[in-house]
């Protein structure tokens, strides 16, 4: 604990002189630590000057920021328009059955749908079949 | 000599196992003893075909695909590397039809060079419209720019010329050029293509953007989906930066530019340019009142142009070869290209960058093919998730922003989406709504609260209950004209033309509206 928490000082003085240095800070946090520790909010608040309300509220507004260790490896499926004409409900479904799915809306990959991430890999044109091989890989 | 081979690099190249196939290949050559250069390009847009694997031979490029990694031993037995022929032989690239017949301005580039390969930018024509703007005034670049009849292609299509010059014109100690990379819209890919196969034609259409304005610092707000565009991009600036075309005194000039890429975290609302504002200023993407403009008053108050992805990127183009060219293209008052993306169910589905003027019709047929499943296109979203689905009958309507605006649709970023017949669109509607509930920034009513209650009303819908049909058209209303932005205020766009096009799939069959 206290490690992350100088952790997290250090990485705050380093982006603290950015101009409007709040996001690129927590992604920093985040893709260090997997996710952002709820003992961030408070010291961030020292470091850029601003309340630790502001702070956990940047957090949740956005949905990339997570407060706890997310699910691994990290599913994330496509549930925008594009990937559902291409059967992503059903693809979400199947893959409901055996782990924490996130849903996302579009990954830029929908010439090629149904499209998915796992742990930041982009896979395309993803049927059930195609979703266990991915997954029997990543567990691997 | 070693040959030349390109396996691109562009994500959803990569999705589709464009990394194993590149290994296969450099492994494959080595046991053969065969001295080839892999050069990992961009993709040429023809998804269907990827991994597209290429050649350079004396004929020019010849293309193979789509491609696996258990393809290569047999490409090789059949002497792809002096263009060889195979089951998988696509003949010379840019032959093919698809290609063949678009035409490419703002994309002449990607797929065709090393992405952050600067000597490849600048042997096909890179940083001549830079060269050229240097040696106009700002107000003559504006003029070139508003001549062209270059319209924001980020949705709005807002003119550039006009909002650069409320820029250029105001007062200030220090003003923005933002990009906007959140591409947010289901069905487009453009802004993502463009990022990871061209980077530099955005720094450049940038930096002549600052220029024009009077700008110092620059800013590209990329979704944090696209985590390729961000790594391109940061390594592009940094080449950039050091062969002098960043950074200060830029090409001799005297003046000085810097860019930094600012990576999103995740909300759709945060494309709308004022919630982008505020989110890189380290708040939530909550969206401003307009006025003041953001030309005026923008990012940390100071004077801001903000513009998508493909319109600072085809600024260069429109500088290095002059307005009148660019505008030569088009019809009415919609001049140019649009790079149109054919997703969702569709047999070829890519990158189509056409004149405005060319219609739906063929661009579902001649490129699209038809449906991926086989069955009939029964409609069609087109400009992301706040656009109308159209019907058959609007399908020879010219793709123009004027002949859509007329039609209760629009053009937006140029995604298209397919859908089949087995699509129900009272499901299609009550998405929209959804996605306008969990993405709202919740700063208005009509689309916060509307939003919520037009789930509600769909769902009622759904389960059989005709009589809330007059209800969800006069929720539609309001939020129509009542929202604060296009997010509330266009989300009536799908739930409209989906039940005035297809009403038996609510239930109400034979009460067509126009
Ligand atoms: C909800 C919403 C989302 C938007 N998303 C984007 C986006 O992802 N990319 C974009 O360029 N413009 C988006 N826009 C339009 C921007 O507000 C703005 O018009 C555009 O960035 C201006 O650039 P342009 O004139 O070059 O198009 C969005 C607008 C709204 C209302
Ligand atoms: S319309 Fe929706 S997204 Fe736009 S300002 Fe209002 S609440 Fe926010
Ligand atoms: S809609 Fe799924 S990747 Fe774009």
């Amino acid at each position: 604990m206290k490690v992350s928490a100088d952790r997290i000082a250090d990485l705050a003085a380093r982006h603290g002189e950015k101009p409007g240095a709040l996001l690129p800070l927590l992604h920093a946090i985040q893709d260090e630590m997997g996710h952002i520790p709820p003992s961030a909010a408070g010291i961030i608040a020292k470091a850029l000057n601003l309340s630790s309300a502001e702070v956990r509220g940047v957090i949740s507004f956005y949905h990339h920021f997570r407060t706890e260790p997310s699910s691994s490896p990290r599913v994330e499926i496509c549930c925008a328009e594009s990937c559902q004409s291409m059967g992503s409900e059903a693809l979400l479904a199947h893959a409901r059955k055996t782990c924490e799915v996130h849903p996302v809306y579009c990954l830029g990959l929908c010439a090629v749908s149904p499209a998915m991430m796992v742990d930041g890999k982009p896979h395309a044109r993803v049927t059930p079949e195609k979703f266990d091989s991915v997954m029997k890989k990543a567990a691997s | 000599m070693s040959v030349p081979i390109y396996v691109p690099v562009d994500s959803a190249a990569l999705a589709l196992g464009a990394d194993e196939v590149a290994s296969a290949i450099a492994g494959e050559a080595q046991k053969r003893g065969i001295a080839i250069r892999l050069v990992r390009n961009g993709s040429r847009g023809m998804f269907w075909l990827e991994p597209l694997v290429e050649v350079e031979t004396q004929q020019g490029r010849i293309a193979y695909g789509p491609v696996g990694p258990g393809d290569v031993k047999g490409l090789f037995d059949a002497g792809f590397e002096s263009g060889g022929s195979h089951d998988l032989s696509l003949g010379p690239t840019e032959e093919i039809p698809y290609l063949k017949k678009q035409e490419r301005l703002t994309f002449a580039r990607v797929g065709i060079i090393d992405p952050l390969s600067l000597e490849d930018y600048l042997a096909c024509a890179g940083y001549q419209g830079l060269r050229r703007a240097v040696s106009l005034s700002p107000a003559g670049i504006v003029q070139e720019i508003t001549e062209s009849g270059l319209r924001g292609r980020g949705g709005a299509a807002f003119p550039t010329g006009i909002k650069w010059n409320t820029v250029l014109q105001a007062e200030a100690d220090r003003k923005y050029v933002v990009c906007n990379a959140d591409e947010g819209d289901s069905g487009t890919f453009a802004d993502r293509m463009l990022m990871e196969g061209d980077p530099y034609s955005l720094i450049e259409g940038m930096t002549i953007a600052a220029l024009a304005v009077g700008a110092t610092q620059g800013y590209i707000y990329v979704r944090s989906e696209y985590p390729h565009a961000v790594a391109t991009l940061n390594r592009a600036i940094s080449i950039a930066k050091d062969a002098g075309y960043l950074g200060s005194d830029i090409l001799g000039s005297g003046k000085s530019f810097e860019l930094e890429v600012r990576k999103a975290a995740g909300a759709y609302v945060c494309g709308e340019e004022t919630a982008m504002l505020e989110s890189i200023e380290g708040k939530r993407g909550i969206v401003r009142a307009k006025p003041p403009l953001p030309a005026l008053y923008g990012l940390f108050g100071k004077p801001t142009a903000i513009n998508n992805v493909i319109s600072l990127a085809t600024v260069p183009v429109i500088m290095a070869r002059g307005a009148e060219f660019y505008r030569h293209y088009g019809m009415g008052r919609s001049r140019g290209t649009l790079p149109f993306q054919l997703a969702g169910n569709i047999k070829r589905g890519g990158l189509v960058e056409k004149a405005f003027g060319v219609t739906l019709r063929e661009m579902l047929y001649d490129f699209g093919g038809g449906t991926a499943s086989g069955l009939p296109v029964r409609a069609v979203q087109v400009g992301g998730p706040l656009g109308s689905y159209l019907p058959d009958s609007q399908w020879d309507v010219a793709m123009d922003y004027e002949e859509y605006s007329a039609i209760f649709a629009v053009l937006g970023h140029g995604g298209i989406v397919v859908h089949d017949e087995t699509a129900d669109l009272a499901r299609l509607a009550r998405y929209a709504m959804d996605f306008c509930a969990i993405e709202s920034c919740g700063k208005c009513t009509p689309c916060r609260i509307g939003s919520v209650r037009g789930v509600e009303v769909m769902d009622r819908i759904i389960a059989g209950e005709r009589n809330q049909i007059g209800l969800l058209r006069e929720l539609c209303d309001t939020m129509l004209y009542g929202s604060m932005c296009a997010m509330g205020g266009m989300t009536p766009y799908p739930v409209l033309s989906a039940l005035n096009h297809f009403p038996e799939d609510f239930g109400v069959a034979g009460e067509r509206h126009a």
